[in-house]
Protein backbone atom coordinates (compact mmCIF):
# COMPACT_ATOMS: atom_id res chain seq x y z
CA UNK A 1 0.00 0.00 0.00
CA UNK A 2 1.27 3.65 -0.87
CA UNK A 3 1.28 6.11 1.65
CA UNK A 4 -1.04 7.92 -0.96
CA UNK A 5 -3.60 5.61 -0.46
CA UNK A 6 -3.05 4.95 3.33
CA UNK A 7 -3.83 8.46 3.37
CA UNK A 8 -7.05 8.09 1.45
CA UNK A 9 -8.17 5.75 3.15
CA UNK A 10 -7.96 7.92 6.58
CA UNK A 11 -9.54 10.44 5.11
CA UNK A 12 -12.02 8.31 3.75
CA UNK A 13 -12.68 7.06 7.42
CA UNK A 14 -12.18 10.39 8.85
CA UNK A 15 -14.75 11.56 6.95
CA UNK A 16 -17.18 8.98 8.18
CA UNK A 17 -16.94 9.53 11.50
CA UNK A 18 -17.25 13.05 11.08
CA UNK A 19 -20.44 12.28 8.92
CA UNK A 20 -22.02 10.25 12.04
CA UNK A 21 -20.91 12.80 14.61
CA UNK A 22 -22.68 15.53 12.28
CA UNK A 23 -25.70 13.18 12.07
CA UNK A 24 -25.68 12.78 16.03
CA UNK A 25 -26.02 16.38 16.51
CA UNK A 26 -28.25 16.97 14.26
CA UNK A 27 -30.54 14.37 16.08
CA UNK A 28 -29.84 16.40 19.24
CA UNK A 29 -31.06 19.45 17.98
CA UNK A 30 -34.56 17.57 16.94
CA UNK A 31 -34.63 16.56 20.61
CA UNK A 32 -34.07 19.71 21.96
CA UNK A 33 -36.75 21.27 19.83
CA UNK A 34 -39.24 19.59 20.34
CA UNK A 35 -38.96 20.69 24.02
CA UNK A 36 -39.33 24.23 23.68
CA UNK A 37 -43.38 25.31 23.89
CA UNK A 38 -43.51 26.01 20.14
CA UNK A 39 -45.62 23.56 18.25
CA UNK A 40 -43.88 21.52 15.73
CA UNK A 41 -44.62 19.23 12.64
CA UNK A 42 -46.18 16.29 14.51
CA UNK A 43 -48.12 18.93 16.83
CA UNK A 44 -49.76 20.00 13.60
CA UNK A 45 -50.44 16.62 12.35
CA UNK A 46 -51.69 15.46 15.60
CA UNK A 47 -54.12 18.68 15.63
CA UNK A 48 -54.76 17.48 11.94
CA UNK A 49 -55.86 13.90 13.01
CA UNK A 50 -58.00 15.65 15.89
CA UNK A 51 -60.29 17.34 13.40
CA UNK A 52 -60.48 15.30 10.39
CA UNK A 53 -59.83 11.85 11.71
CA UNK A 54 -57.36 8.90 10.06
CA UNK A 55 -58.48 10.61 6.58
CA UNK A 56 -55.05 10.72 4.13
CA UNK A 57 -54.77 14.08 2.76
CA UNK A 58 -54.15 14.69 -0.43
CA UNK A 59 -51.86 17.68 -1.97
CA UNK A 60 -53.42 20.21 -3.96
CA UNK A 61 -56.54 22.32 -5.03
CA UNK A 62 -55.65 25.05 -2.01
CA UNK A 63 -53.77 28.07 -3.09
CA UNK A 64 -52.40 30.34 -0.51
CA UNK A 65 -52.51 34.12 -0.33
CA UNK A 66 -49.30 34.90 1.91
CA UNK A 67 -46.83 37.16 2.08
CA UNK A 68 -43.17 35.87 1.90
CA UNK A 69 -41.79 37.54 4.38
CA UNK A 70 -43.68 39.45 7.41
CA UNK A 71 -42.21 42.14 8.61
CA UNK A 72 -44.35 42.23 11.29
CA UNK A 73 -45.52 38.65 12.97
CA UNK A 74 -48.07 40.56 15.00
CA UNK A 75 -50.51 40.88 11.65
CA UNK A 76 -49.58 38.62 9.15
CA UNK A 77 -52.59 38.90 6.20
CA UNK A 78 -53.52 35.42 5.29
CA UNK A 79 -55.74 34.13 2.60
CA UNK A 80 -56.82 30.64 1.39
CA UNK A 81 -58.78 29.73 -1.98
CA UNK A 82 -59.99 25.85 -2.69
CA UNK A 83 -60.67 24.83 -6.45
CA UNK A 84 -64.42 23.86 -6.55
CA UNK A 85 -67.65 24.63 -8.06
CA UNK A 86 -69.51 24.83 -4.50
CA UNK A 87 -73.10 23.70 -5.76
CA UNK A 88 -75.30 21.56 -3.04
CA UNK A 89 -73.62 18.29 -3.91
CA UNK A 90 -70.17 19.51 -4.38
CA UNK A 91 -68.57 21.96 -2.03
CA UNK A 92 -65.66 22.71 -0.08
CA UNK A 93 -67.04 22.18 4.03
CA UNK A 94 -64.36 23.51 5.98
CA UNK A 95 -60.83 24.70 5.76
CA UNK A 96 -58.25 24.28 8.76
CA UNK A 97 -54.94 26.78 9.13
CA UNK A 98 -52.57 25.64 10.83
CA UNK A 99 -48.90 27.86 11.68
CA UNK A 100 -46.55 24.75 13.09
CA UNK A 101 -43.89 27.61 14.84
CA UNK A 102 -46.46 29.04 17.07
CA UNK A 103 -47.07 27.87 20.77
CA UNK A 104 -50.54 26.50 19.86
CA UNK A 105 -50.38 25.34 16.11
CA UNK A 106 -54.27 26.01 15.12
CA UNK A 107 -54.96 29.48 13.85
CA UNK A 108 -58.80 29.01 12.13
CA UNK A 109 -60.88 26.73 11.03
CA UNK A 110 -63.51 27.69 8.02
CA UNK A 111 -66.74 26.72 7.47
CA UNK A 112 -68.17 27.28 3.67
CA UNK A 113 -71.84 25.96 2.65
CA UNK A 114 -73.01 26.65 -0.91
CA UNK A 115 -74.12 29.59 -0.35
CA UNK A 116 -70.79 30.68 -0.05
CA UNK A 117 -70.81 30.66 -3.51
CA UNK A 118 -66.69 30.94 -3.66
CA UNK A 119 -64.50 29.00 -1.33
CA UNK A 120 -62.29 31.44 -0.51
CA UNK A 121 -61.69 33.59 2.94
CA UNK A 122 -58.73 35.87 4.47
CA UNK A 123 -58.15 36.84 8.06
CA UNK A 124 -54.97 38.03 9.75
CA UNK A 125 -52.77 36.26 12.05
CA UNK A 126 -49.85 35.85 14.86
CA UNK A 127 -46.85 34.59 13.62
CA UNK A 128 -44.46 34.08 16.17
CA UNK A 129 -41.39 33.33 14.31
CA UNK A 130 -40.39 32.02 10.43
CA UNK A 131 -42.44 28.86 9.61
CA UNK A 132 -44.85 26.78 7.47
CA UNK A 133 -48.25 27.44 7.02
CA UNK A 134 -50.58 24.19 6.42
CA UNK A 135 -54.12 24.45 5.30
CA UNK A 136 -55.83 21.28 5.37
CA UNK A 137 -59.11 21.63 3.45
CA UNK A 138 -62.48 18.84 3.80
CA UNK A 139 -64.62 18.47 0.61
CA UNK A 140 -68.23 17.39 0.82
CA UNK A 141 -67.63 14.09 -0.66
CA UNK A 142 -64.80 13.02 2.33
CA UNK A 143 -61.99 13.88 0.59
CA UNK A 144 -59.13 15.97 2.17
CA UNK A 145 -56.50 18.31 0.51
CA UNK A 146 -53.49 19.85 2.03
CA UNK A 147 -50.90 22.62 1.15
CA UNK A 148 -48.36 24.41 2.62
CA UNK A 149 -46.09 27.09 2.15
CA UNK A 150 -43.41 28.80 4.31
CA UNK A 151 -43.90 32.76 5.77
CA UNK A 152 -40.27 34.65 7.31
CA UNK A 153 -40.86 36.54 9.73
CA UNK A 154 -39.02 39.20 11.09
CA UNK A 155 -40.40 40.66 14.54
CA UNK A 156 -42.12 37.57 16.22
CA UNK A 157 -45.97 38.43 17.05
CA UNK A 158 -46.74 36.16 20.79
CA UNK A 159 -45.62 38.67 23.17
CA UNK A 160 -42.98 36.19 24.76
CA UNK B 1 -62.03 42.70 26.77
CA UNK B 2 -66.50 43.23 26.62
CA UNK B 3 -65.91 47.45 25.87
CA UNK B 4 -65.33 49.15 23.10
CA UNK B 5 -66.31 46.53 20.74
CA UNK B 6 -66.90 47.79 17.69
CA UNK B 7 -68.19 45.53 14.92
CA UNK B 8 -67.67 47.13 11.15
CA UNK B 9 -69.29 45.12 8.12
CA UNK B 10 -68.79 46.10 4.53
CA UNK B 11 -71.07 44.47 1.77
CA UNK B 12 -72.25 45.96 -1.20
CA UNK B 13 -75.75 47.90 -1.73
CA UNK B 14 -76.89 45.84 -4.97
CA UNK B 15 -76.66 42.68 -6.69
CA UNK B 16 -76.97 40.99 -10.16
CA UNK B 17 -79.26 37.51 -9.32
CA UNK B 18 -76.57 34.41 -8.58
CA UNK B 19 -73.62 37.18 -7.80
CA UNK B 20 -71.37 36.25 -5.36
CA UNK B 21 -70.28 39.27 -3.53
CA UNK B 22 -67.07 40.03 -1.12
CA UNK B 23 -68.00 40.77 2.26
CA UNK B 24 -65.41 42.39 4.61
CA UNK B 25 -66.02 42.49 8.52
CA UNK B 26 -63.64 43.57 11.03
CA UNK B 27 -64.13 43.76 14.87
CA UNK B 28 -62.41 45.82 17.30
CA UNK B 29 -61.09 43.38 20.07
CA UNK B 30 -57.87 42.97 21.79
CA UNK B 31 -57.93 38.99 21.35
CA UNK B 32 -55.62 38.36 24.46
CA UNK B 33 -54.14 35.61 23.81
CA UNK B 34 -53.55 34.22 27.02
CA UNK B 35 -49.63 34.17 26.66
CA UNK B 36 -48.71 37.37 27.02
CA UNK B 37 -47.41 38.59 30.82
CA UNK B 38 -48.93 41.94 32.39
CA UNK B 39 -46.66 44.57 33.83
CA UNK B 40 -46.82 42.53 37.50
CA UNK B 41 -45.06 39.23 35.22
CA UNK B 42 -48.43 37.38 35.61
CA UNK B 43 -49.87 36.10 32.54
CA UNK B 44 -52.80 37.89 31.29
CA UNK B 45 -55.74 35.70 31.13
CA UNK B 46 -57.11 34.13 27.72
CA UNK B 47 -59.87 36.73 26.18
CA UNK B 48 -60.92 35.92 22.81
CA UNK B 49 -63.60 36.02 19.76
CA UNK B 50 -63.43 32.78 19.16
CA UNK B 51 -66.14 32.59 16.99
CA UNK B 52 -68.21 34.12 13.96
CA UNK B 53 -70.66 33.13 12.36
CA UNK B 54 -72.86 34.79 8.75
CA UNK B 55 -76.62 33.84 7.85
CA UNK B 56 -78.48 35.51 5.20
CA UNK B 57 -82.12 35.10 5.55
CA UNK B 58 -81.72 32.96 8.26
CA UNK B 59 -79.43 30.27 6.06
CA UNK B 60 -75.96 29.63 7.36
CA UNK B 61 -73.40 31.45 4.88
CA UNK B 62 -70.01 31.20 6.28
CA UNK B 63 -68.64 30.91 10.12
CA UNK B 64 -65.26 30.55 11.50
CA UNK B 65 -63.67 29.17 14.53
CA UNK B 66 -60.58 31.25 15.61
CA UNK B 67 -57.68 30.36 17.87
CA UNK B 68 -55.59 33.29 19.95
CA UNK B 69 -53.00 33.07 16.88
CA UNK B 70 -55.84 35.38 15.14
CA UNK B 71 -54.52 38.99 15.25
CA UNK B 72 -55.87 41.88 17.28
CA UNK B 73 -58.67 43.35 15.61
CA UNK B 74 -59.68 40.54 13.75
CA UNK B 75 -60.55 41.24 10.22
CA UNK B 76 -61.94 38.64 7.38
CA UNK B 77 -62.92 38.17 4.19
CA UNK B 78 -64.94 36.15 2.22
CA UNK B 79 -67.78 35.45 -0.41
CA UNK B 80 -71.42 34.96 -0.40
CA UNK B 81 -73.98 34.26 -3.61
CA UNK B 82 -76.76 36.20 -3.76
CA UNK B 83 -79.89 34.81 -5.44
CA UNK B 84 -82.61 37.14 -3.41
CA UNK B 85 -83.22 40.58 -2.06
CA UNK B 86 -82.03 40.12 1.49
CA UNK B 87 -80.28 40.56 4.80
CA UNK B 88 -77.02 39.14 5.93
CA UNK B 89 -76.66 38.84 10.31
CA UNK B 90 -73.16 38.57 11.27
CA UNK B 91 -72.10 37.71 15.25
CA UNK B 92 -68.97 37.18 17.35
CA UNK B 93 -68.88 35.11 20.10
CA UNK B 94 -66.31 36.05 22.92
CA UNK B 95 -64.74 34.33 25.19
CA UNK B 96 -66.85 35.57 28.16
CA UNK B 97 -70.30 34.87 26.88
CA UNK B 98 -70.65 38.17 25.21
CA UNK B 99 -72.51 37.91 21.54
CA UNK B 100 -71.76 41.13 18.94
CA UNK B 101 -73.53 41.73 15.96
CA UNK B 102 -74.18 43.43 12.99
CA UNK B 103 -76.53 43.45 9.60
CA UNK B 104 -76.48 44.30 6.47
CA UNK B 105 -79.20 44.61 3.61
CA UNK B 106 -78.72 43.95 0.05
CA UNK B 107 -80.96 44.46 -2.98
CA UNK B 108 -80.98 42.38 -6.10
CA UNK B 109 -82.09 43.86 -9.29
Amino acid sequence: MSTKQALSALTRREALLLAAGATMVVAGGVVLKSGTAHADTKMVDDAIMKLIGAKKPVEGKITFDLPQIAENGNTVPVGVTVESPMTADNYVKSVHLFADGNPAPEVASLHFTPLSGKASAATRMRLAKTQNIVAVAEMSDGSVFRAQQEVKVTIGGCGG
Amino acid sequence: MANNVKPRVRVQKTATKGEVVEIKTLISHNMESGRRKGKDGKLVPRSIINKFTVTFNGKPVFSSDWAPSISANPYMSFFAKVNESGEFAFKWMDDDGSVYDSTAKITVA
